[in-house]
């Protein structure tokens, strides 16, 4: 006879599951809505998700530091928490953005919404967890919607970039199952924390280290893949050209925050148990990363693939400092996103308002540079708000991203990579190339004739959130301090 | 008014903003109003300015991000007052002059902005502020050479922001670095020159730090080999353009030495004298010869634009008193007398369409105004007794004589270099018989383009006979920065070589 598990209610925790359940019951309450009325307009079903997400955001707030849930698989430590806040905020500037002028055909339906929600609880579940087979649950989960949410944008390139990233993402996944594989068959445990126990007690028997090289290899694929790192990011720039601008911005940002969380937990994990190895492989990849980016943006002809490399760029830069695993190379990671979320946001919702059903200026891209010729003449405070976001995307002061690209540079200085520094400044003059680019078409060069309006999509709503990213990123330095003490503390708590 | 240094500096930005609503056509009169007004506010700094005082007076400072040692932080010395001042001035009579037709309110508008940035570089006294307005102060520039320049503006914009930009950066890492040994010895984050001034480095971080600051500044001044971006950029700019860049823009390099290396740096300043010199004196000679061989009046000027800015470089490694004061001195008078050349190039420009001076000739009988003011800018360039290019000058190889006479006896030739080339563009443009028939109807200057360089002409005079107002504020304060590096310095070269009793007996 078995016996009964007796499992009190309290022990569960069950506070902690509460910001994904919000989602999920959220996108279910989206679904059932459908299956009453069927002629509902998409701005209820956006306003709603705005509304289910910040109750989200509120029951992600209100969570107490470094507690554990639902049998010790949650954990709510401040990386978690700072990292939903951030994943929830990012998703409420995007949605808005499907409130287009023109009609696009993904919005028409309830499900982009109900995936929506349920992506975000994916996401929020591998961040607040230290156990890989929750981790691979939640990476799935979001994973999955996405793939489904680039194909929605019903185009042929669209399904491309879909099937391009659902084969790259398996592939990853199957890295990653494999990487977790090989950990629980050195430690006999998927839990984090249980798993550094026991590695720190084996690490200096013979023959284990290929072993557990081989497990950070597989990790690091992994995630190299998600994070779109050199060489594993040949799929971003054709996957972010085939999404909608917005969600093309979105997973610039949010899935990649995810992402960075794990990798945290896990390579700080292997860093901080001495295996210098993964240290040294972090730190080339990301140098690789962040330079031969650069050097492609530098030849797109898209603005959109540009920013899809920039966007890469930028994730070596973050890279660097994970590899320095100490608080405040923590705290810029977090810091870096924070900003970059709102200017990379709002670049791409600019590109979005210029999105033509047709390609009238060429054939193969949607926004070749050409289309952006004379700008400023045809909607001049479209072009400075554009031009605003390339120079903070540059990391001209006092915009935001500035201010994150100084952090992790101190960060790295302060940790002794003085040279890492120098590369992460000499990037920043290459990448400076590419962005003026763009500020030379819009503001040096005279439209292309047979140009009519540009700002095609441009929308209330729109406006607003562009108007929202453009405050945050020229108002940078006024709300950097509370910014970093919080996320300061907050990492710092949680052991970081 | 004690905050008057932030005025100064928000007080264009805000114009700047607000003309955005002025109408077209009255955005010229708007702008010169604006400035006008500033440049007053900084005549007012410098009547309430106690000259007896060698520090740093108006001081503001407001802590903007206190966990990363972030602060607001201004103010003022004798060696910043006067560079302040010119700004302003030159702004102001760059947009008297301007003659540009189209998009006069975007012109008006970048400019107000730029005002804003080169007075926030002058007056910042925390790293990451005075990074913020320098790296700010590319981005108007890039749309002035941009929008209204030459055939080739959008290449010479281009690689004038990202030669700057890139040296900019790596000084960048050179000031995280100061600050995380600030940390490391003090426990407390702090961005504040002043704060740097009291860490007493060893020699090898000295010498590290000064090569990352070194590219930042090198590359802004523009110094040899770092300087091909600014024939292009002087070549295809504006002539507003190409006033603003030669007054102030390539002085935030040379003030840039004299704020952060030198006082935070004494021992590697000391130890790079003989580099620096060297790397002075080619730039000096080469770029003169270079503008003897040019054809076209404004190359002729931007390369001993760079030419003269050497003379500057030379007085500031002098390291005694004549040769500091001498340089900041001739950073005045460069600004003034090159930003006056730029400026008469474009009037011949706005008239022929061509600067080249094969055109020319003749031109004193046709343009009498014209031709007196531009050989008295000319006289001034070349170093003439009485013309405030003499006192720079003079001060500098006076300076650096005491460092070494040979060096002196070569930098000296650039007077004689510079004399030959400019009386060269005098000769072929302004005597003999006007040959080109399109020159012979010619109008003289008229009323706006006088009363704009009228005022240039007497402050040159003016300094050149009586430069002691300007001078002793200027040597006051840079007697007690070298005071401050004397006691500073470790090694005993250095003590040496910063040679302050001496100077202060000699009385400018």
């Amino acid at each position: 006879m078995l016996q009964p598990i007796n499992v009190s209610l309290e022990s569960l925790n069950l506070i902690t599951l509460a910001p994904m359940l919000i989602a999920i019951a959220g996108g279910l309450v989206i679904l059932v809505l459908d299956l009453i009325s069927e002629k509902l307009h998409k701005s209820l079903y956006v306003m709603l998700t705005i509304l289910i997400l910040v109750i989200d955001f509120g029951a992600t707030l209100g969570l107490n530091v470094n507690e554990r849930g639902f049998f010790d698989v949650i954990l709510i430590d401040g990386i978690s928490i700072i990292s939903q806040l951030m994943i929830i905020v990012g998703s409420i500037i995007f949605i808005p953005l499907a409130l287009t002028s023109k009609r696009f055909h993904e919005y028409s339906y309830p499900e982009f919404f109900a995936l929506f929600l349920f992506m975000i609880a994916g996401f929020q579940f591998m961040v607040a967890s230290d156990n890989l087979i929750l981790i691979f649950v939640g990476l799935e989960t979001a994973s999955l919607s996405l793939y489904t949410l680039i194909a929605l944008h019903n185009r042929a390139n669209s399904y491309e970039a879909a099937v391009k990233y659902f084969t790259m993402g398996a592939l990853a996944a199957a890295f990653f199952a494999m990487g977790s594989a090989v950990v629980y068959a050195l430690t006999g445990s998927v839990e984090l924390y249980k798993v550094a126990e026991v590695l720190a007690t084996r690490l200096n028997e013979t023959g284990l280290m290929i072993a557990i090289f081989g497990s950070s290899v597989l990790l690091l694929v992994a995630f190299s893949f998600k994070l779109s790192l050199f060489p594993f990011h040949t799929w971003a720039p054709d996957v972010y050209e085939g999404a909608s601008a917005p969600l093309a911005g979105y997973m610039s940002v949010v899935p990649k925050i995810a992402a960075f969380v794990v990798s945290i937990r896990i390579f700080g994990m292997y860093i901080d148990l001495g295996v210098e190895w993964v240290r040294v492989t972090i730190l080339v990849l990301a140098v690789l990363t962040m330079t031969l980016a650069n050097i492609m943006a530098l030849v797109q002809e898209d603005v959109k693939r540009m920013l899809a490399y920039s966007s890469i760029s930028h994730a070596g830069f973050i890279m660097a400092a994970l590899a320095l695993d100490t608080t405040e190379g923590t705290t810029a990671i977090f810091l870096y996103y924070a900003l970059f979320m709102f200017t990379n946001l709002g670049a791409f919702a600019m590109l979005w308002i210029s999105r033509h059903k047709n390609r009238r200026f060429d054939k193969r891209y949607d926004h070749p540079y050409e289309k952006f010729a004379g700008f400023i003449h045809i909607m001049p405070v479209g072009a400075v708000i554009m031009g605003l976001f390339m120079l903070s995307l540059a990391g001209v002061p006092p915009f935001s991203v500035f201010w994150g690209k100084i952090y992790v540079m101190q960060a790295a200085v302060n940790s002794g990579y003085i040279w890492l520094a120098i590369v992460m400044g000499l990037n920043s003059a290459i990448a400076a190339y590419y962005y003026l680019k763009l500020i030379v078409y819009m503001f040096l060069m005279d439209p292309v004739k047979d140009v009519d309006t540009i700002y095609y999509n441009l929308s209330k709503p729109l406006m607003a959130v562009i108007g929202m990213a453009t405050l945050a990123t020229v108002g940078a330095i006024f709300y950097i301090q509370p910014l970093i003490s919080y996320l300061y503390y907050m990492i710092s708590a949680s052991g970081y | 008014m004690d905050n008057i240094l932030s005025v100064l500096v928000f007080f264009p930005a805000i114009a700047g903003l607000l003309g955005f609503v002025v109408d077209k056509e009255s955005a010229r009169t708007y702008g010169i109003t604006v400035a006008a007004i500033e440049l007053f506010l900084s005549l007012w700094l410098w009547f309430s300015f106690d000259s007896a005082n060698a520090g740093m007076q108006f001081v503001e400072m407001i802590p903007l991000i206190p966990d990363f040692g972030v602060s607001y932080y201004i103010g003022v010395d004798g060696i910043s007052l006067f560079i302040i001042i010119m700004a302003a001035l030159m702004t102001l009579i760059g947009m008297m002059s301007m003659n540009i037709t189209k998009n006069v309110k975007n012109m008006i508008i970048t400019l107000l902005f730029l005002e804003m940035t080169m007075i926030g570089v002058f007056v910042a006294l925390d790293a990451i502020i005075f990074y913020l307005f320098w790296e700010l102060s590319l981005v108007p520039m890039l749309y002035i050479i941009g929008a209204w320049g030459g055939p080739l503006r959008i290449y010479a914009s281009v690689k004038f922001f990202l030669y700057t930009f890139a040296g900019s950066l790596i000084m960048l890492v050179g000031m995280l670095f100061m600050a995380y040994v600030y940390h490391n010895l003090t426990g407390v984050w702090s961005f504040a020159i002043t704060d740097w001034y009291a860490l007493v480095l060893p020699v090898d971080y000295q010498l590290w730090l000064f090569a990352a600051f070194f590219f930042g500044f090198a590359i802004k001044v523009p110094m040899f080999p770092f300087h091909t971006w600014l024939p292009y950029a002087h070549g295809q700019a504006p002539t507003i353009g190409s006033v603003i860049l030669a007054a102030v823009l390539l002085k935030m390099g040379t003030y840039g030495f004299v704020r952060f290396s030198l006082p935070m740096f004494p021992d590697a300043s000391v130890m790079m004298i003989t580099p620096i010199a060297v790397i002075s004196i080619i730039m000096i000679i080469y770029t003169a010869m270079v503008a003897y061989a040019q054809k076209d009046i404004k190359q002729v000027i931007a390369y001993s634009s760079v030419s003269h800015m050497g003379i500057i470089m030379l007085g500031i490694f002098a390291m005694n008193a004549e040769g500091i004061s001498g340089s900041v001195f001739q950073m005045l008078s460069h600004g003034i007398v090159s930003g006056a050349l730029f400026m008469l190039v474009g009037v011949i420009y706005d008239r022929r369409h061509t600067k080249l001076m094969s055109e020319f000739g003749g031109l004193a009988s046709v343009m009498p105004k014209y031709a007196v003011i531009f050989g008295i800018m000319l006289m001034a360039a070349v170093g003439l007794p009485l013309t405030i290019g003499f006192v720079g000058e003079f001060l500098v190889l006076l300076g650096f004589y005491q460092v070494s006479p040979i060096m002196t006896i070569l930098a000296g030739t650039s007077i004689i270099i510079g004399a030959i080339y400019m009386l060269a563009v005098y000769k072929k443009s302004f005597f003999g018989p006007v040959t080109n028939e399109a020159n012979k109807t010619l109008k003289d200057l008229d009323s706006k383009e006088t009363w704009s360089l009228v005022p240039l002409v007497l402050i040159v005079i003016w300094l050149g006979i009586y430069p002691k107002p300007v001078l002793e504020p200027i040597d006051n304060s840079v007697k007690a920065m070298l005071v401050f590096m004397d006691e500073k310095a470790i090694t005993k070269e250095a003590k040496d070589m910063i040679k302050v009793a001496k100077s202060s007996q000699g009385g400018v």
